[in-house]
């Protein structure tokens, strides 16, 4: 051990879960937003994803409502350092989204209403592991979290998560959304603290 | 600047309470390279038995020289910033990672306007804009919103306050006002936000930092006026 800091140590919380290293654990839940909030009405809200062909397929609310929902319970871990968790949240898996879609892409950019961009391996988003939410401990997802819906994506710190959703580009190449542009790691493991690139 | 990621060992080397519950520290960083304003580092606390605590803090300077300027906050049931505001002291170790951040900057050769609008702390990022104006010599216009709750809670008022050449400032107490103030408190609104050369079609870099619900309420403002939300850059701090 090298650095001690004298004096720190006396406010630590009581260990009741393992968190990634350099996470601390809230109740709050904290925003990130690199701008203000979009109003994005669940009348005009529109989910497009599109290969790397250029064929798209497009979800209406309705039509998003009209998919197989799943209820969804996980921590969350933002880059800024804090864990929230047994957080619930209900969606729609991105399988159903891309059952019918044929690609042999390995790349997704997702692209949200007011210009944020974020990009994951596709097979991080199969399997499972990610969702389109639309509600957030039973109620619908608040604008500031990213409604009406976002992508969830929670075994990677949060910025991929992105809010707001309205597009997922499949990519045979990875390119680097708004925050890896900006600093942070293309993929962003918590577990491997892949804060900065 | 970036950072390559590397943990540095800072050493808290002056610390000085700026309001009932923010302090300025000043680290000596050995190997830190300087930043940009606006960005952040990371702050990482080890106590004796090898326990650690991660937080982000802004960084209220550009910090030449291998030193770092830090404003903190305390944050009540915190666990790092009640240690930060009441218990560290000159000779006290830490490590720091950084600069981080590379959207919420401002670059000293940029000539166009800029509109700061910060909530209690969130002025702690814009002090480092305002050192590095006066510093490069060069003057983009500025215009800086504070809302504070009362006189004793604005941090950096007395800096803030002293005549720069193409600064202004504007003061919103939302509880409590100074004696002989104007206005009563209130929360901020578009008149606060709006003056001659900082509006929609002045091709103005906005900033807004603060708490969540004041940079909610303050970028919804500033978009309403007609703002583009893509020249809005928003930081913000605790839950919603």
């Amino acid at each position: 051990m090298g650095v001690v800091t004298r004096g720190f140590g006396g406010r630590r919380p009581e260990p009741e879960h393992q968190v990634p290293p350099g996470q601390f654990v809230t109740d709050d839940f904290p925003v990130l937003s690199a701008g203000p909030t979009p109003d994005v009405d669940e009348s005009r809200w529109e989910l497009t994803v599109r290969t790397e062909t250029g064929e798209g397929r497009t979800w209406d609310w309705a039509q998003l409502m009209a998919l197989p929902a799943e209820d969804v319970e996980t921590d969350i871990h933002c880059v800024t350092h804090w864990t929230k968790l047994g957080t619930t949240w209900r969606g729609v898996s991105v399988d159903t989204l891309l059952a019918d879609v044929e690609t042999s892409a390995e790349f997704v950019m997702a692209h949200s209403y007011g210009g944020y961009t974020t990009n994951v391996p596709l097979q991080d988003l199969l399997g499972g592991q990610a969702w389109v939410a639309f509600e957030f401990e039973g109620e619908p997802l608040e604008p500031v979290h990213g409604g009406p819906a976002r992508l969830l994506v929670p075994h990677l710190y949060f910025w991929k998560s992105a809010k707001w959703l309205r597009g997922l580009q499949l990519m045979d190449d990875d390119d680097l959304g708004f925050w890896e542009q900006n600093g942070y790691h293309a993929y962003g493991d918590p577990w491997l603290e892949q804060r900065y690139a | 600047m970036t950072s390559d990621g590397t943990w540095h060992v800072g050493t808290v080397v002056a610390a000085r309470p700026l309001t009932d519950t923010a302090r300025s520290l000043t680290l000596s960083v050995p190997g830190f390279t300087g930043a940009l304003p606006g960005q952040h580092v990371d702050l990482r606390l080890t106590a004796p038995d090898g326990y650690q605590a991660t937080r982000a803090y802004s960084l209220a300077g550009t910090g030449s020289d291998e030193r770092v300027d830090l404003v903190v906050d305390e944050v009540p049931e915190g666990e790092v910033s009640p240690y930060l505001v009441r218990d560290a002291r000159p000779g006290d170790q830490l490590e720091v990672r950084g600069p981080l951040g590379g959207y919420f900057v401002w670059h000293d050769a940029d000539p166009a306007p800029v509109l700061l609008v910060a909530g209690g702390s969130g002025v702690v990022p814009f002090l480092a804009m305002l050192r590095a104006r006066r510093a490069s010599g060069r003057r983009a216009p500025f215009r800086l919103v504070c809302s504070v709750r009362g006189p004793l809670d604005a941090i950096g008022r007395e800096e803030i306050d002293t005549p720069d050449p193409g600064l202004g400032v504007r003061w919103v107490f939302t509880r409590q006002v100074p004696a002989g103030w104007s206005t009563p408190p209130g929360r901020i609104t578009a008149a606060d936000l709006t003056a001659p050369g900082f509006g929609p079609d002045d091709g103005v870099a906005v900033f807004v930092c603060g708490p969540t619900g004041f940079v909610e309420a303050a970028a919804g403002l500033l978009t309403g006026l007609g703002h583009p939300p893509a020249r809005v850059r928003t930081e913000r701090f605790g839950g919603a």
